[in-house]
């Protein structure tokens, strides 16, 4: 089935090296494998988001009249599932991580590209597995899977669905495990770690956090799964077990679990930031530090989730202590990237509209974080919408518009085509619009008292038109994302044209052509220039067209 | 960058047929392959850790129950599977000295002794496993623990918190001898190839890389051995 | 991984003291030491996996240092679990 198909005249890329489903299911190149995985993540995208809207759609009305009780119990664990573990965490490392990595640091693939392969093979069972689940009713425990509800007390799919992230899990792992190889041993003469672009930088500390943290959730699942199976009691008080000790090693993975989702979105930011300003960033060390202090005192936080759960006050104490401490890192972050911008050369292509969503959304988002980090705000606060609209200002209008951002920045270095610009800023701003109309309620609300995982709030009806607003803004943002899905599409056909560096950015990835040949390089290339070099670069970003 | 012909022509031939294309030298693929195998024992020793953990915890709060459970099980047999895998670490490094010093039988003979007391700690570990089995000591309907905590015969064996313990023993040691078999596997391709004299001081990673997974595995049973058998036996 | 190659002797001295150490384990949980035996079989343990660690896993011939910062991260990283878990369950009754 392989056959060459580069026609004469016809530059080859690694689109048309090889024509043929086997070549594109059994390829080892990067950057095949990174739309093996776009496709798979936004399928799984529109599923996650597609409960989200009926769980919108139930609030409209205090009373539970669109689904039954059991049923919203499954919508929302599905809807945190699904997105957790089959959208937000590998959308940007196994997608705009896999292509660009070895293309930025002047490497011909990964280091270890069959394991590459291994992993998006890891990723689709982990999610047939998932589908299963759903297809066949779901799970009702909360994304959390908390005991011994999960493990004594529901009879829905608990164990397939344990088992689908279990396997997705060791996805995550194995790209982890590629990108610090690669980082360490794959590095083109003359890019040194200090001249890595932060992008790189972002995807070596995310690695940490995913080889450290994602076997302890794997562990802790495959425990459940036993304890399910074999009515052990690890995890149930009445039978001698203890509860809390499933939450302190679920969220000893699903703490930084978050900062797994995020920090590439970050490394996404800078390269933006950088690119439409047309300035160094401020700060490269400190920037590099924060990502990996981020990773780090990210694993020493997590029984935040546990204050009201029973742990000890003075454990309480020094994770909440802690947990401020985690801040700092992040507020060094948006501190440069807004002084990186102060005194550049703005433009306001579409990546930039989403970049300076990201800084002010994430800034929210995080600010937030540090109210709930204080024990006696938490009290208050705890399984409330404060709390859901927390994390997704850090998810949605952090993490997703980053990912927004960079996909729209390298679309035209990954299709080889430019996306229609004005369709672009219509989309970001119906995003961005739709965003916080759909959350900035719901951080009321919770102030206000509205529990989370609630199907029915009768007794509250005051609630409702914040809930009512809400749920618009929710269809301002389904729209917003389903723009980008067409037009992206469309330009594969009908986009012009891309040059090999559409934006004049700085980068390896814009010195090869768009899309790039299968090796990347014709020549290993040799760096002698430091990241960012904007102040050697002349020509300000094209005009959009 | 100018339109570039074919790229699949321009990078250079290599004579090792070992060394992947996307490799700049045989160095730099043995580097990358040893780093991941270490990256991926860092990942195996948080696996693990997450059961350290619960056991801890649980040693912790019901620490008579726990030296009961220990008490009870065979330290003649656990003793000899510890010495069973240091001896089988003990052939894996002499395979891979024999490989780097190009010694083709010698790697094979290894290979297969290591392999062969991989079969006997197996063998052991199923011994063991039937007699916890004819005992009721596999948590479940069937579970029955009688007896007292060491050193305190007015405090009867909670049965629930014994169970505790046999639940974590069997999973921790089924979780081993899971990568027991895994690594079992791993030599027996090794071997194959070994036998066809792949491996040399030109190229010896893969023996390498699979005794670093071995080693680990023996690290585990170091630690399972006295955390497991030898609580409190002195009562 | 190095190119030394180890002696023969090494390999068998090494094995000689896992198995002693081995038997030493053994002998001592039988003796009463009260709180400290666990101290003393894990300490001949992690003795026993520092030499497995460093001869015949050849990491004290390892030309690079980050070998070691690999195994030291997974370490801290475990202690860091262990410990901050401990810490709630310690202190859960001193309120």
């Amino acid at each position: 089935m392989a056959t060459a198909a580069v026609q004469p005249g016809e530059r080859e890329t690694y689109l048309n090296h090889q024509y043929g489903i086997k070549s594109w299911l059994l390829t080892v190149d990067h950057k095949r494998i990174a739309l093996l995985y776009l496709m798979g993540i936004t399928f799984f995208f529109f599923i996650g988001g597609f409960f989200a809207l009926l769980i919108r759609l139930e609030l409209l009305t205090p009373a539970g009249d669109l689904v039954q009780a059991d049923t919203y119990n499954k919508l929302f664990t599905m809807h945190g599932q699904v997105m957790v573990f089959f959208f937000l965490i590998p959308a940007v490392p196994a997608v705009l991580g896999n292509f660009l990595i070895p293309i930025m640091i002047g490497a011909k693939d990964l280091a270890f590209p069959r394991i590459n392969l291994l992993s998006w093979y890891l990723y689709m069972i982990g999610g047939v597995l998932m589908l299963y689940t759903i297809i066949n009713g779901g799970v009702d425990t909360g994304w959390t899977f908390y005991t011994p509800l999960s493990t004594e007390f529901l009879n829905t799919h608990v164990i397939t669905a344990g088992l689908a992230i279990f396997v997705a899990g060791f996805s995550s792992i194995l790209t982890g495990l590629n990108f610090v190889v690669t980082t360490h041993r794959m590095r083109a003469p003359g890019m040194t770690w200090s001249r890595l672009p932060l992008f790189v930088w972002a995807h070596y500390a995310t690695s940490i956090i995913q080889l450290l943290g994602t076997p302890v959730l794997a562990i802790t699942l495959l425990l459940v799964v036993c304890e399910r199976l074999f009515h052990l009691g690890i995890f149930n008080p009445a039978l001698g077990g203890d509860p809390l000790l499933f939450q302190h090693l679920f969220w000893f993975y699903s703490h930084p679990a978050v900062y797994i989702m995020i920090l590439p979105g970050m490394g996404i930011v800078s390269e933006i930031v950088c690119c439409f300003s047309r300035k160094r960033i401020f700060g490269y060390q400190a920037m590099a530090l924060a990502l990996l202090g981020i990773a780090v005192v990210g694993f020493l936080v997590w029984a935040h989730h546990m204050f009201v759960a029973g742990i000890s006050l003075y454990a309480a104490l020094i994770f909440s202590l802690l947990s401020y401490f985690v801040a700092v890192p992040s507020a060094i972050k948006v501190f440069n990237w807004t002084a990186t911008m102060y005194n550049g050369s703005i433009s306001y292509q579409t990546p930039m509209l989403y970049a300076f969503g990201f800084v002010g959304l994430f800034t929210i988002g995080g600010l937030t974080g540090l109210f709930l980090a204080s024990l006696g705000i938490d009290v208050h606060v705890t399984d409330t919408y404060f709390v859901v609209a927390h994390f997704h200002y850090i998810m949605v209008g952090g993490m997703v518009m980053a990912y927004l951002g960079g996909m729209h920045f390298w679309w035209p270095k990954i299709s080889g085509r430019m996306y229609p610009e004005g369709w672009g800023r219509l989309a970001a701003l119906l995003v961005f619009v739709g965003f916080n109309l759909t959350f900035f309620p719901q951080f009321i609300l919770g102030y206000m008292g509205m529990p989370r995982r609630y199907w029915d709030y009768s007794h509250s009806p005051e609630f409702q038109i914040l809930n009512v607003l809400s749920t618009a803004g929710a269809t301002i943002l389904a729209v917003g994302y389903l723009l980008p899905m067409i037009y992206f599409l469309w330009s594969m056909r009908y986009g012009k044209p891309a040059p090999a560096n559409p934006w004049n950015a700085a980068g390896l990835e814009w010195m090869v052509p768009s899309p790039p040949p299968t090796f990347n390089f014709d020549e290993e290339p040799v760096v002698t220039w430091e990241a960012y070099n904007y102040d050697e670069i002349k020509e300000e970003v094209p005009v959009a067209q | 960058m100018p339109n570039s012909p074919v790229a699949t022509a321009n990078h250079e031939a290599h004579d090792n047929p070992a060394l992947l294309h996307h490799f700049a030298s045989e160095q730099q693929q043995k580097d990358a392959a040893s780093l991941g195998m270490w990256v991926f024992l860092a990942t195996e020793i948080m696996f693990f850790g997450g059961m350290f953990c619960a056991y801890l915890v649980y040693r912790y709060w019901y620490f008579g129950d726990f030296g009961a459970g220990s008490q009870s099980l065979n330290v003649v047999l656990g003793g000899t599977n510890t010495a069973v895998l240091i001896c089988s670490s003990l052939t894996v490094a002499l395979a891979v000295r024999a490989a780097q010093l190009g010694k083709q039988t010698t790697v094979v003979v290894c290979l297969i002794l290591t392999m062969l007391f991989g079969v006997v700690f197996l063998g052991i570990k199923g011994v063991e496993y039937h007699d916890k089995f004819v005992e009721h000591h596999v948590p479940g309907a069937s579970f029955h623990f009688p007896g007292h905590i060491p050193s305190h015969p007015d405090i009867p064996i909670n049965q629930q918190h014994a169970q505790i313990f046999f639940s974590l023993y069997f999973i921790m040691t089924g979780l081993h001898a899971l990568h027991m078999i895994v690594g079992l596997g791993l030599f027996a391709v090794i071997t194959y190839y070994a036998m066809r004299k792949r491996y040399g001081p030109h190229y010896c990673t893969p023996v390498e890389i699979a005794g670093l997974y071995w080693h680990f595995v023996d690290i585990i049973w170091i630690y399972l051995f006295p955390l497991l058998y030898l609580i409190d036996r002195h009562k | 991984m190095s190119e030394h190659v180890s002696s023969l002797k090494l390999y068998i001295g090494i094995w000689l003291a896992l198995l002693a150490g081995t038997l030493l384990t053994v002998i001592a949980a039988g003796i009463d030491l009260g709180p400290f035996n666990a101290v003393v079989a894990l300490t001949i343990a992690t003795i026993k996996a520092t030499l497995v660690v460093l001869f015949f896993m050849h990491v004290k011939y390892a030309h690079e240092k980050l070998t070691k910062v690999v195994i030291i991260s997974a370490l801290f990283w475990l202690a860091i679990l262990l410990a901050l878990s401990m810490a709630d369950y310690t202190t859960r009754l001193w309120s």
